[in-house]
């Protein structure tokens, strides 16, 4: 038994591209439109922002439960490459397969009730069947076996689902990483963080501590409830439409942001996006913690006049400690004279829609 | 953040000994109910006769029975009547709505041993936790101790299924368990969890921490059925509202009757949500819950509403 796909898949919809090399990675001008673009003000500082995970606005990322978009296969491609040069960067500790469970039934009911023209479960009793067309999958397995997956519960389903995932058990008053997958990740590594508790992990990052954001978010994590799952945003900045910047292979993608120029950034600079979703999962009580990467360049960015505005703005004004936590400093200064070009000064909507006032 | 909800039926209402029944929901549109984990509550909602009142049970069925949950209520004769209302009006067929599982009680999966210690009603979170060991792998031991053999609830059925995993101890044939002894002798990354009266619970966490246990394996859970108590007034800053609480209400309570939305999952004092800022305050702050440290009970600037009172002249909440 394997998950080998056969992606027919490559039509109309799914994009054929690349995240690495020749880096064909790029958005339809729809796919622009429905970019997360993370920004409500012409200003940035941390918040907890958190918001229950509702479905949102029509073809928006925040529709369905788990969006499933035109880079779906490529990136599952992608990942399965990562994979297998690294397979530490998915780990499970032995007590975490029952959260594992939890989370390949979460996505499978929800993508199949989202998507029922790519995915569809049938059920009888702890007997199901998975189907997957883009991926051309179609597997029967015993739910909680896990001698009829090819992998892990929780492997299985996220090479099959976009985004990295943390899955987090609450001992102690607090939540521990005693899982997870990251392939498409802001140089962060599960194979650094696993075992980590919340405070531990969250270490690295400047200011937060002391304005208290990580007390209070988990003090709101920690009453997160079955049914009722939250979001929010983050965001860095990454040369390259390349999903993996991950710190194992920092020597390969960290020089490059050395090579650009006025000419280049538009086309090399991309805004990464965070859609960072938790859901309390039912049988383990543990914490699923999604974490979608969005990619667009700035040259897609400018398309829209009020993020165009909006993003110089954000870029110039943000807090140097922030610039460099998030990796771009040394290039925030030739990022605000190219994002300069397409703020005339006008007065921005409030929100993050693309229309404009 | 609003607590999600579950429409369900009452399909069973079963007596199981002189005071306790047992209850078991299903959905009213005949989908599965969530599963959950071993150790998980319920919020119940009760309409009784114009009073809404909204008490937590443990939830005893299989957690991984997704086409019902079971919860056993001792019927409390002086307690507010929450108990009373679900022994005395629900019936087969009723409506009702309850909370989807909270867990404040879970199994440690890293323990190479659960060690369980229960008194009387306390039993019901230890009969979804073995279930889900006994699908799960694991090792346990229960002492369990009662009353009497009548009001031994669900000892038949655990020792039958679990045989001499499960230890039963009667208070009126002079049994006792011989905690020390039992604490001295659990090999090392044991974890215990206690559930049972409040001084069970604290001879237990006591004697544990006593031997040395460390803090992060010993677990218990009690909620606290909001005291009764004189009437007082309380000012709502944030609404511009001045209630008063009844006797037999809690100030939780009194907030919600007032139209102010306010947060809770538990309401007995021990999962943190509806902690609120206290802005000023003339008079005693009667704390009665197991979430704010000792500190900041003495500090006065927090309440929990769903089971503390006050009395005084003058509290003005941050609400």
């Amino acid at each position: 038994m394997s998950l080998d796909f056969k992606p027919g898949a490559f039509n109309d919809f799914f994009r054929e591209e690349t995240f690495r090399g020749d880096f064909t990675y790029r958005n339809s001008p729809h796919n622009i439109r429905r970019f997360p673009f993370p920004f409500d003000r012409d200003d940035y500082m941390y918040a907890v922002n958190m918001e229950p995970h509702v479905p949102g606005r029509i073809g928006s990322v925040f529709e369905k439960t788990f969006d499933v978009d035109e880079h779906y296969v490529a990136e599952m491609i992608d990942r399965a490459k990562v994979l297998a040069d690294d397979p530490l960067r998915c780990q499970s500790l032995p007590h975490m397969t029952l959260a594992g469970w939890d989370l390949l039934e979460l996505i499978m009911e929800s993508k199949a009730r989202d998507y029922p023209e790519w995915f569809s479960l049938e059920k009888n009793g702890n007997r199901w069947r998975w189907i997957n067309r883009p991926l051309g999958i179609d597997h029967s397995f015993t739910f909680l076996d896990e001698a009829t997956l090819p992998y892990g519960p929780m492997e299985y389903i996220t090479r099959q689902t976009q985004g990295d995932f943390t899955l987090q058990d609450e001992r102690e008053g607090t939540l521990w990483m005693d899982a997870g997958i990251a392939t498409s990740q802001a140089d962060w590594s599960v194979d650094f963080d696993i075992g980590m508790s919340w405070h531990e992990w969250h270490a690295p990052v400047p200011l937060a501590h002391e304005m208290g954001i990580f007390d209070r978010a988990l003090k709101f994590l920690l009453k997160l409830q079955h049914g009722a799952p939250v979001r929010r945003f983050n965001w860095t900045m990454t040369v390259n439409p390349l999903l993996d910047t991950a710190p194992e292979t920092y020597p390969k993608w960290g020089p490059t942001k050395t090579s650009l120029t006025q000419e280049n950034l538009g086309q090399k600079q991309h805004l990464r996006v965070e859609l960072q979703t938790l859901y309390r999962l039912p049988r383990s009580n543990a914490i699923a913690f999604d974490i979608r990467c969005y990619l667009a360049s700035f040259d897609e960015l400018m398309t829209v006049p009020k993020w165009a505005r909006r993003l110089h703005r954000v870029v110039r004004d943000i807090h140097p400690d922030l610039a460099t936590y998030k990796g771009f400093i040394r290039n925030q200064p030739a990022m605000v004279e190219w994002l300069s070009k397409y703020d005339d000064g006008k007065p921005t909507s409030p929100g993050w829609w693309p229309e404009e006032a | 953040m609003s607590v999600a909800k579950l429409q369900v039926r009452v399909e069973e209402v079963v007596p199981v000994n002189e005071l306790i029944t047992r209850f078991r929901f299903v959905s009213r549109n005949g989908a599965p109910l969530p599963a959950f984990s071993g150790g998980a509550h319920t919020v119940v909602e009760m309409e009784d006769h114009g009073t809404r009142r909204m008490n937590p049970y443990s939830l005893m069925s299989d957690p991984s029975d997704t086409r019902g949950y079971e919860i056993s209520v001792r019927r409390d004769d002086q307690g507010r009547g929450g108990s009373l209302f679900m022994h005395r009006h629900v019936r087969p067929g009723m409506e009702m709505v309850i909370s989807n599982p909270v867990n404040l009680f879970g199994l440690d999966t890293r323990a190479k041993k659960h060690l369980m210690i229960v008194g009387g009603i306390g039993i019901t979170p230890f009969l979804s936790q073995t279930a889900q060991l006994a699908r799960q792998g694991g090792q346990w031991e229960m002492h369990y101790a009662a009353r009497n053999r009548a009001l031994g609830a669900y000892m038949d059925r655990l020792t039958g299924a679990y045989g001499d995993r499960v230890h039963c101890y009667f208070d009126e044939e002079g049994d006792k368990i011989d905690l020390a002894r039992l604490l001295a002798t659990q090999p090392i990354g044991t974890h215990l969890y206690v559930c049972g009266p409040k001084g069970m619970i604290a001879w237990v966490l006591k004697t544990a921490a006593a031997m040395g246990w460390p803090p992060q394996a010993l677990h218990s859970e009690e909620f606290i059925a909001p005291p009764t108590g004189a009437p007082f007034e309380v000012q709502l800053a944030a609404s511009g509202k001045t209630i008063t609480v009844g006797p037999a209400q809690s100030l939780l309570e009194a907030i919600e009757a007032a139209g102010v939305d306010a947060p809770y999952l538990c309401r007995g004092g021990a999962c943190g949500q509806c902690e609120t800022n206290v802005l000023r305050h003339e008079g005693e702050i009667l704390h009665a819950d197991h979430w704010l440290t000792d500190e900041e009970k003495a500090s006065n600037c927090k309440i929990m509403p769903c089971v503390s009172r006050f009395a005084g002249k003058t509290l003005v909440l941050d609400r």
